[in-house]
């Protein structure tokens, strides 16, 4: 079973402290690959939060094809991030000709569009991007988004960490998530490493979605250009989530009700039964079965954590006003936040979603039993 | 040497015949109570004639013969008379003397049941064993990230839902608008399906919804009941358990006078209506009530003179095409109940369900599609129907599923299949493996039969006389001197046992794969099957 962590701070973090609690939690995960995703940039980046950052893993072909075809669409250079390689990768890790952390400014006739258009237009380059990389095997694509960095790569997460010398504070950031171990129930594939990603809303977790295929099914037939991949059978709450706040207009407080929708006899005493009834049956072909802890992110940089119905996976939510970190085991927790009270933090039921705000101040508990906020 | 008798083409001997009776008289005691069961009067009390060679002990009388008669039991061979393999007289005999064996070579007697230039016509199936449901394993067991759930603790919530389920955003609009939202049924996905009231007889119905009555209201199991074509009795269209009942309709009306007049004074809504256009048994055909059957009591409920053959015709007699008809009578039945009852077409398995399908996808009130596949069962048929006609549910099912898929309508019309599930006994394994290739739920007819009123048809043409009102269980008969041999009571009971224990079963299936939430609709991944065509059909796995 994978283990995670994910930080919110007020301020950035390194990379590093999230791999080294991983570390901590090894017994939990085979050290077969690490995923992270970076956000509420420090460092440089942070002057540039509008620019969309492009991150993955090119060979020397690749980058020149990369160049040449955001050349063609207006994109110029901004900044970027180079991450320095020793020749010999370490044990258990492939041999990558450039890691790319690159932030562009947008072509000029993109000044008036709209921002809807923006993100579905940003979404298709990075498609593009990933078919273009699969044809010739010399790009893959994690993310093209603002404020955004992802990186993911085979082997032991915190050797991974220091091969690409993840400590360099150009990388810090408020908002770290990361996951521990490759994908393992389907063909070993690197775009199957958590987190996932679309259009700010991330997700990342343990265990695995038994309803992933019809799931797959339902959300490939939305329409909607980025439910695609599905590498792993997780890959489904990001595009969940997308969906749930996105096309039904609900808020975080309504995943859950998505996900894992409450059983009849508690929908007729809940205060949005009627509501919820509706959502339930229409959604009925996006109910996950579990075993899942879900951590998730937000594009206002609002994370969250919840359970499957079962509550069949660990997950803790602890720290104090300004830092707070999620963690599939409390001994992740500790090492982040060693001097946290301890008193305070909050594993998630099978009724719960716990919700950090960007404002960092608390840990908001959404209760499925409770009434939903009125919708706008 | 001339016969004694006259011998015409359809004289035939024991050796013809497809059952042959075993009797001993050395066990039987002449109670005659075998011949006073036998629905078909295949065997009769008979006066044999014997000779026994008498041996004087004195040597010098020669041996000499007597001759006695003795009585027993004798095997007709008129084909209007032939034994059907039923078993009734070895039910009822005290000592085990009779008993029927299947004849251990094709008979002979089916070139000539079609006597007067009636072709043989018949209840029961189509009498092939073997089938792809099956053969379907399911491969996909939860071992590594996911261990297993247990059937036995974990919280289960198998419902299908019955009725049209509009996308998420559009159901949302109507709601915040509010707007008309299709009408939704959650139900246990194990469905009786439509066996008339003239079909059965009026024990087994009895049980039938007094066993639905307690797993609803006792169970907690919101099983429903399809009344077949041939209406509902009175009393109960103006009860409160009419919302366990699934209303159908057929091209004949049968019936359909009570139900419309029963309307204002329905307490309850019935659960749904559905309109029959085809059935697996004998795709193409209408409805058969045969003669036997129609008693004063059918006769008043469905409207028709007493002792008459009562087929439906194919098609809805006042609808031109079947797009037309989908269309008017699905808004029509709906509009009778004020648009608060799900309406949903039942055809027959055929390659062009697609068709009505993409029809129904783009009809707002059609509520969900039935397909019967080529097992389904009757009451009575053309036998050439049952054997040779007809599309297995499996390949239909998934074909108009995936179709469903593609559209990304994919349960929004949900779609339940019947025909054969639990033919070979199978019954949970068999409707898991419908819904995993995308059913919403399954219909059974034959296997309740069997199950909870002990019908003794079988996949080798045993009994299969349902037609004729001669139903040595009494079951499908309407004469008083058989169903009373059926006690409503016990079917009920029965009816109960089969529903608790398809759940026990249901479960041991979904939870080694992980599902307890929802039914696992569609999770074609959990699927193998050892067969490549089969698999590369059905688009599942090929495992060997």
């Amino acid at each position: 079973m994978c283990r995670l962590i994910a930080i919110t701070s007020d301020t950035p973090q390194s990379p590093m402290t999230a791999l080294n609690a991983l570390d901590v939690m090894r017994e939990g995960h085979d050290g077969s690959g690490v995923g992270l995703c970076l956000r509420d940039l420090g460092g440089p980046l942070e002057e540039m939060k509008d620019e969309p950052i492009l991150s993955g893993i090119f060979t020397e072909s690749g980058i020149r094809r990369l160049d040449g075809y955001m050349i063609n669409l207006g994109f110029l250079t901004k900044y970027k991030i180079s991450i320095k390689i020793p020749k010999v990768p370490p044990r258990g890790v492939p041999k990558r000709d450039m890691y790319l952390i690159r932030a562009y400014e947008y072509p000029e006739e993109w000044a008036d569009m709209d921002q809807a258009e923006k993100e579905a237009r940003l979404v298709n380059i990075r498609l593009a991007l990933q078919e273009m990389g699969r044809e010739n095997q010399d790009m893959i694509v994690f993310s093209f988004w603002p404020d955004t960095i992802m990186i993911k790569e085979i082997g032991d997460p915190l050797t991974v960490g220091k091969y690409l010398e993840l400590g360099n504070e150009k990388l810090n950031a408020r908002i770290i998530m990361a996951q521990g171990r490759q994908n393992t129930n389907y063909a070993i594939d690197l775009y199957a490493c958590h987190p996932f990603f679309i259009q700010g809303f991330s997700t990342m977790t343990n265990g695995e979605n038994t309803a992933f295929v019809p799931i797959r099914e339902y959300l490939k037939s939305r329409g909607e250009p980025g439910y695609t991949g599905f590498y792993s059978d997780s890959e489904v709450f990001v595009h969940i989530l997308h969906y749930t706040l996105k096309h039904l207009g609900l808020g975080v407080d309504a995943y859950k009700h998505v996900i894992t929708p409450l059983q009849d006899g508690d929908l007729e005493s809940h205060p949005n039964g009627d509501f919820l009834t509706h959502l339930k049956r229409t959604c009925r072909k996006l109910i996950i079965d579990g075993p899942n802890c879900v951590i998730g992110l937000l594009p206002d940089n609002t994370m969250f954590m919840t359970q499957d119905r079962k509550k069949l996976r660990p997950g803790v939510v602890g720290g104090q006003s300004g830092t707070w970190a999620f963690s599939s085991e409390v001994c992740g927790l500790d090492y982040v936040l060693p001097g946290r009270d301890k008193h305070t933090d909050f594993q998630p039921m099978h009724l719960d979603t716990a919700v950090v705000r960007p404002d960092r101040r608390e840990v908001h508990i959404c209760k499925q039993m409770q009434r939903l906020p009125r919708l706008h | 040497m001339q016969a004694n008798a006259k011998i015409t083409p359809s004289t035939l001997s024991l050796k013809d015949l497809p059952w042959q009776i075993d009797w001993s008289r050395d066990k039987c005691t002449l109670c005659g109570q075998c011949t006073a069961a036998c629905p078909v009067n295949a065997i009769e009390l008979g006066v044999f004639r014997k000779r026994i060679v008498e041996v004087d002990i004195n040597a010098a009388t020669q041996p000499g013969n007597i001759y006695k008669v003795y009585h027993g039991i004798r095997q007709r061979t008129d084909p209007a008379y032939h034994c059907v393999g039923c078993g009734m007289c070895a039910m009822v005999c005290p000592n085990d003397a009779i008993m029927p064996y299947h004849n251990d070579e094709a008979d002979k007697l089916r070139f000539h049941l079609n006597r007067g230039g009636q072709a043989e016509r018949r209840g029961g199936r189509r009498n092939a064993p073997a089938g792809v449901l099956d053969q379907i394993k399911f491969t996909r067991i939860s071992m590594l990230t996911d261990p297993a759930l247990d059937a036995g603790r974990h919280e289960f919530e198998m419902r299908a839902l019955l009725g049209r389920i509009l996308p998420p955003e559009e159901n949302m609009k109507r709601v915040r608008e509010h707007g008309w939202v299709p009408p939704v049924r959650e139900i246990y996905p194990l469905i009786i399906g439509g066996m008339s009231f003239g079909a059965l007889s009026p024990p087994m119905w009895e049980g039938l919804q007094m066993g639905v009555a307690y797993l609803n209201e006792e169970m907690g199991m919101p099983v429903r009941i399809s009344t077949g074509e041939g209406g509902c009795p009175p009393r109960l269209l103006r009860s409160r358990f009419l919302r366990y009942v699934i209303l159908q309709i057929a091209s004949g009306y049968f019936g359909w006078d009570e139900i419309i007049h029963a309307i204002p004074e329905m307490k309850v809504d019935p659960c749904a209506v559905e309109i029959k256009y085809g059935q697996g048994a004998k795709p193409g055909d209408g409805g058969l009530l045969m003669w036997h059957k129609v008693n004063d009591l059918i006769s008043a409920i469905r409207g028709v003179p007493k002792g008459v053959s009562l087929p439906s015709p194919p098609t809805h007699q006042t609808k031109y095409s079947i797009e037309e008809a989908v269309a008017k009578m699905i808004q029509s039945m709906s509009m009778a109940w004020g648009f608060r009852v799900p309406v949903y077409p039942k055809i027959s398995g055929t390659s062009t369900s697609l068709a009505v399908l993409n029809n129904l996808s783009r009809n707002p009130y059609a509520a969900g599609l039935a397909i019967d596949g080529e097992d389904g069962g009757t009451g009575a048929a053309y036998n050439v129907s049952l054997d040779h006609m007809g599309h297995p549910v499996a390949s239909c099912l998934r074909d108009c599923y995936l179709n469903l898929v593609k559209l990304g309508q994919q349960n929004e019309i949900p779609l339940f299949a019947g025909g054969g599930i639990g033919k070979n006994g199978n019954l949970a394994a068999n409707a898991a493996a419908l819904i995993m290739l995308g059913a919403s739920g399954v219909q059974v007819g034959k296997y309740v039969m069997q199950a909870a009123a002990g019908c003794l048809g079988s996949e080798t043409r045993r009994c299969n006389i349902c037609n004729i009102g001669l139903c040595p269980k009494g079951i499908t008969s309407q004469d008083p001197r058989l169903y009373r041999r059926l006690d409503a009571e016990d079917v009920a009971q029965r009816v109960v046992d089969m529903y608790v224990s398809f759940d026990t079963e249901l479960r041991k299936i979904v939870a080694p794969l992980g599902r307890s939430t929802t039914l696992p609709i569609g999770m074609s991944d959990a699927l193998g099957i050892a067969d490549k065509a089969a698999a590369d059909r059905l688009q599942i796995q090929y495992v060997v």
